[in-house]
């Protein structure tokens, strides 16, 4: 199997006000192969968002390297999409403009509203084509969001909790469409969640994150057949077993909180 | 009862007062002229045009040096934001400056521009231009970090990002900085006028006052809170309330 993305020996220190030292991310090490769906699933704290955006570009590592597609990244760049909590549309475009914004540069007006109404079309909201953010709801947005990525037809889509505040609702639904958008695009998919359910129920593979400091502390592949709601056994035996693993993470979490509230 | 329907009640009840005031004589006609004095006054003042040349020329003096005040403005406020030098020297110094009245420089204008136009204008753009950089500042500061996170992603950076992100982002507070640029040059310019040579509605304000013609001073008065009215609710604050509702700040 082709190895599209190498993550080595990442480490991620911060230095606080007080100039203490912070250790995010620990010798991080993962491979992930070309059209793979990956979750990287952890508590909150564990430097799984930290790690999706040194992937983007966006955060720099304090040591170690990333590799996408051969290339060492260094900055943002349009092979590598991201999809944020957050729908981050601008409100001064319409939706149309908002798609056609990464494409400006590489192909003329009509070719990009054309590819603009391909992606929208993809995400069912081909009708909403003119209308500006503020008219649509939360869920609308974020789809959105995931047409404006796929439009720049990146190597790999990156998603940073992108349904986490959406109604249970609305998530499952997108759940749905984002899982046939992968098999209809064969993309490369790395989706950072703090939902168990949600990582099982999407992904092929799921790396469990640890935190303080953070470290991969189990790499899950997931080898039950899709669609998954069908799977219930299966899926819940697996939801055990990830919940097993975490449960020390999220005591140390629970216990470091406690110890800085009765320093305090 | 609607707002318009109840604002002209209140208005309608406020004048019946005056003019039952001046018709019993509760105060003199020479201390507070009846309202239809101050009818009459307008009437004739437009009849014979000079309140239509003072409009015009007021008007001219405003729309000139709120052009230049929001050009200025525009380019130091990009300036502060984008340089941290230029915000720790200019940027005290413009706090400071925003805080007098740019009246207060009207003597030194006089002195540079000669006592005309020119001081005039001076002093409306110095009423204008720093609440506009300030906002300017301020807007720029203060775009979602997401937004330019996100144009970053999608291969946007420097002078693209600034124009075609960073720019937009931060029309509210420029539309708001424009509205408070009006605001104050209208202020300034009124100051300006009263201290100056004419035509001009300070000017006819002062001329009134010099001659005991109080039905004028009032009618004069009048015109200028009308049209800082109707320009400040019809104009700016329209648009201020679409950019807001477009830009997801007010639903």
């Amino acid at each position: 199997m082709h190895l599209f993305i190498e993550i080595q020996h990442i480490d991620k220190i911060y230095t606080d006000k007080d100039n203490n030292a912070n250790t995010v991310l620990e010798d991080i090490n993962l491979e992930i192969p070309k059209g793979q769906f990956v979750s990287i699933l952890g508590p909150s704290g564990c430097g799984k968002s930290t790690l999706l955006s040194m992937i983007a570009g966006l955060t720099s590592a304090s040591s170690g390297d990333i590799v996408v597609d051969g290339a060492t990244v260094q900055k943002p760049g349009k092979d590598r999409g991201m999809v944020f909590q957050e729908a981050a549309l601008f409100p001064w475009m319409t939706v149309t403009e908002n798609v056609i914004f990464p494409l400006r540069k590489d192909m003329n007006k009509k070719q990009a509203v054309e590819r603009a109404r391909h992606f929208l079309q993809m995400v069912q909201l081909s009708n909403y084509a003119g209308h500006y953010p503020h008219e649509l709801s939360g869920g609308m947005q974020q789809r959105v969001s995931i047409a404006r990525s796929l439009a720049m037809d990146p190597a790999v889509l990156l998603m940073d909790e992108p349904f986490g505040a959406l109604d249970e609702q609305t998530r499952s639904r997108l759940h749905g469409q984002l899982e046939k958008i992968w098999i209809d695009t064969q993309k490369t998919i790395v989706f950072v969640t703090h939902s168990i359910q949600e990582s099982i129920k999407l992904s092929d593979r799921i790396v469990v994150m640890g935190t303080q400091p953070g470290t991969v502390i189990a790499d899950i592949n997931v080898d039950i057949p899709r669609p998954r709601d069908a799977q219930k056994q299966q899926v819940t035996a697996l939801e055990e077993r990830i919940m097993g693993l975490l449960k020390g993470e999220i005591d140390k979490v629970i216990h470091e909180e406690l110890a800085y509230e009765a320093r305090r | 009862m609607k707002p318009a329907v109840k604002r002209l009640i209140f208005f309608a009840a406020l004048i019946l007062f005056w003019g039952l005031g001046s018709h019993f004589e509760l105060w003199h006609e020479t201390i507070l002229p009846s309202p239809f004095s101050v009818w009459n006054a307008l009437i004739a003042g437009f009849a014979d045009l000079t309140l239509v040349y003072d409009l015009v020329a007021s008007f001219r003096r405003l729309l000139i040096g709120l052009a230049v005040s929001l050009l200025i403005g525009t380019a130091l406020g990009i300036l502060l934001a984008r340089s941290k030098t230029a915000d720790d020297t200019i940027g005290s110094m413009v706090l400071a400056l925003q805080s007098v009245p740019s009246i207060i420089w009207l003597p030194l204008a006089m002195m540079w521009f000669g006592l005309g136009e020119g001081a005039i204008i001076f002093v409306v753009i110095l009423g204008g231009t720093f609440v506009m950089t300030l906002n300017v500042r301020t807007g720029i500061k203060n775009v979602n970090p997401l937004y330019i996170k996100a144009a970053r992603t999608m291969g946007s950076n420097g002078i693209d990002l600034f124009w075609k992100v960073i720019i937009p982002a931060s029309i509210p507070y420029l539309v708001t900085g424009a509205r408070l640029a009006w605001a104050f040059a209208w202020r300034a310019l009124m100051a300006g006028e009263l201290l100056s040579a004419g035509p001009g509605l300070g000017y006819t304000l002062r001329y009134a006052s010099d001659f005991g013609n109080m039905a004028l001073v009032i009618g004069v008065m009048i015109i200028i809170g009308v049209v800082g009215a109707v320009v400040d609710q019809l104009i700016f604050q329209r648009i201020e309330k679409n950019v807001l509702k477009r830009w997801g700040l007010e639903s």
